[in-house]
């Protein structure tokens, strides 16, 4: 068969099915993955003497361990001790923790930036450091770290690709099967590229438009918030 | 123009940024051993014409002769002049990975060539004409300024120049520490440097100048021997700053 | 079985698997560098058309996933280059490499125009060609500059490297799986094989931060003109 054939009669439908999987993956672990940062973050900066070590132990070990490796823990392992998840929860799991811990630091990073008489003059008008923080402290934090929140979803869409190794039929893998089905492994891999470069540009340009409107007026970043 | 005393000739300089001429038309020559010490408000384009001098700035229209050879359109050979015009800036610009011997050393080495044996000699030699052979093994980062702008014209002395452009070198530097390169500069030109220098120190001008010329809007609006210019009541423009000058509070 | 015999017993199969990892990683952290310096003194200082292809070079391989780039490599370029037989450890160092340079390109970069313009107007105002000035002065201080933000690059290309499982690389996790599959010994083995990533990420780093105290310079990178 042909060309032209090939890519739209085979390629492409497979890929966009594929593509579905991809954004169901990243939309189920983003709002979570962004939810864990901040917690764990929050947790590490203002936590007591149990708390703070443990986020920051939390930290060390998923930064220090392949994402791979967790995601043959989440969905091959557990199930040796009686807990059991399918594929694509596990990936979302393994995503959740994952982009949770490199957020918190790009926050951890955000909230250290805070000048102290933020909290000061808070806690002078009678806020409890917790509202203090919810208030005050992350609302501007949160602000700081788009562009390394940005970049970390970025990498999110990127190593959403892992799911297939653990059996998910997201958008690298339905380009594999059609690439050894048909024997066009350049041709389907390239498409599969371009699809993920058109999410990563299409996020990136979103992400600079967004910082622009939530940017506090008078505060001016000299470049993108990213830049691919 | 093949005159064995003149060092340097520049001819009809100009130089616009951004639609605002700030260089237009300044001529003149410089002899051997002489001083020229330029002085006017800020943003005649002063240092600009330094810069036009040894084409660190590209003029838009001009010529510049060292000894005789034409400097500008000179395309790679510019690398040569270079060695023979040096330049003292305001901030220095001393390599800041570098030690003060090495700074002085690292155009000999990369540049003439030199052995190093020989360009650490020669490198120390000239730390120790401004006074700074204690300090050879320090950073910029450990030197106050005016040690580190000593350093800075060591390097450029190291050089063996035809001529020394100063521009602005005490503009960045506490007065206690302005006086310490000032007399090293006054040495300089003493010991018969041919010194070109963009200042607002009119003591040093009126010590060691051969001639002072005041730029405005610029052109040269007056020039002259330092004594002559205080002293004749023609050149009106040029006291009328030099007051200004001194009516800075806390000078 | 015991579970602790069965560790001990493959111990030293698993390490063996480390001995490649660290390949990958030198190969990447290698390859980063003798690409990504000269792709970084190319858009700094390259003319536009330079600049241009750079810019494609690092938004193609920042942007594709590390998964999707190993399949096209191994199952589609090489072989489709004649390269088919070489052994996917290559094609994983290859891989890793090239994507290593893209990312550390721009850290290169970063360090190269933080230094001060006064750094190189000085050194051709004493007669540098460029390329000296940029040889003796630029990027001396701009490598100490990028340090740090190289140093971060160690943990994403150490983690990176499991990914070279998909296409068959012996390295460690590929090596913890096949012991799985083998004693039917998951949770252990896994665990095992995350302490050992995790011994060599900051073992690793440590290395690296005792490099950058080694060429640390007085008052450098504070200010610098």
């Amino acid at each position: 068969m042909d060309q032209a054939t090939f890519l739209f009669d085979i390629l492409l439908p497979a890929l966009m099915e594929g593509l579905v999987i991809t954004l169901q993956l990243i939309v189920c672990s983003a709002p979570f993955g962004l939810a864990l940062g901040v917690a764990v973050a929050t947790g590490r900066q203002y936590g007591g003497r149990i708390i703070s070590p443990l986020c920051k132990g939390f930290v060390y070990l998923i930064k220090g361990t392949p994402l791979l490796l967790l995601l043959f823990i989440l969905y091959f392992g557990l199930p040796s001790i009686g807990i059991t998840f399918s594929a694509f929860v596990a990936s979302v799991i393994g995503f959740i923790l994952c982009n949770g811990a490199y957020n918190s630091e790009y926050i951890r990073g955000a909230l250290m930036s805070i000048k102290d008489g933020q909290m000061i003059a808070a806690q002078a008008l009678g806020m409890t450091r917790s509202q203090a923080i919810k208030s005050v402290i992350l609302p501007q934090a949160l602000r700081r770290a788009i562009p390394g929140l940005s970049n970390e979803f970025i990498y999110l869409i990127k190593y959403s690709s892992l799911a297939y190794m653990i059996t998910v039929i997201e958008l690298s893998g339905a380009g594999k099967l059609v690439a050894t089905k048909y024997f066009t492994y350049t041709e389907s891999f390239a498409v599969v590229g371009i699809v993920y470069l058109a999410l990563v540009s299409i996020t990136t340009v979103a992400v600079n438009i967004l910082e622009k409107q939530l940017a506090v007026p008078g505060t001016v970043r000299a470049t993108a918030a990213v830049q691919l | 123009m093949n005159n064995n005393d003149c060092v340097l000739r520049v001819e009809d300089i100009h130089k616009s940024f951004g639609g605002k001429e700030v260089l237009r038309g300044i001529t003149f020559d410089v002899r051997r051993g002489e001083t020229k010490v330029f002085i006017g408000p800020s943003g005649t384009g002063k240092s600009t014409l330094l810069r036009c001098i040894n084409q660190l700035t590209l003029p838009d229209r001009g010529r510049v002769w060292l000894d005789g050879e034409e400097v500008t359109n000179s395309g790679a050979r510019i690398n040569y002049f270079r060695q023979k015009i040096g330049m003292v800036f305001q901030n220095f610009y001393l390599f800041d990975h570098l030690t003060a011997v090495r700074n002085v050393e690292l155009a000999l080495l990369k540049v003439r060539g030199m052995g190093k044996a020989e360009a650490r000699e020669k490198a120390l030699i000239e730390l120790r004409q401004v006074g700074m052979e204690d300090w050879a093994d320090h950073y910029p980062a450990e030197l106050s300024g005016g040690q580190a702008q000593r350093v800075s014209i060591a390097r450029a002395l190291a050089m063996d120049p035809d001529v020394i452009l100063f521009d602005e070198p005490t503009s960045a530097l506490d007065p206690e520490l302005t006086r310490e390169v000032l007399e090293v500069m006054k040495r300089l030109a003493r010991e018969g440097m041919t010194m070109l220098v963009v200042t607002h120190e009119m003591g040093f001008a009126c010590s060691v100048a051969n001639e002072v010329l005041f730029m405005e809007n610029g052109v040269v609006a007056e020039q002259g021997a330092p004594d002559l210019l205080l002293r004749d009541p023609r050149f009106t423009r040029m006291k009328d700053f030099i007051g200004r000058l001194d009516d800075r509070p806390g000078d | 079985m015991d579970v602790l015999s069965i560790l001990i017993d493959w111990f030293p199969y698993l390490l063996s698997g480390v001995t490649v990892t660290i390949g990958l990683v030198i190969a990447a952290l290698g390859i980063g560098i003798i690409l990504g310096l000269p792709m970084a003194i190319g858009q700094v200082y390259g003319s536009r058309p330079v600049r241009s292809l750079i810019g494609v070079y690092v938004w193609f391989f920042r942007g594709l996933p590390i998964l999707v780039l190993l399949f096209l490599f191994w199952f589609g370029i090489f072989p489709g280059i004649g390269l088919g037989h070489l052994p996917a450890f290559i094609v994983g160092a290859v891989v890793l490499g090239l994507r290593g340079a893209a990312y550390q390109s721009q850290i290169f970069r970063g360090g190269i125009q933080s230094v001060g313009e006064g750094q190189m107007i000085a050194a051709r105002s004493l007669g540098m060609s460029r390329l000296t000035a940029i040889r003796s002065v630029i990027l001396p201080q701009a490598m100490r500059i990028a340090l740090p933000g190289w140093s971060n690059e160690y943990p994403n290309i150490l983690t990176d490297s499991a990914v070279c499982y998909a296409i068959g690389v012996a390295e460690l996790l590929t090596l913890a799986s096949r012991i799985v599959a083998q004693t039917n010994v998951m949770m252990p083995i896994y665990l095992a094989t995350a302490g050992i990533f995790i011994i060599l990420n900051y073992g690793g780093l440590k290395i690296l931060h005792g490099l950058e105290r080694r060429v640390e310079i007085p008052g450098f990178g504070t200010g610098a003109v």
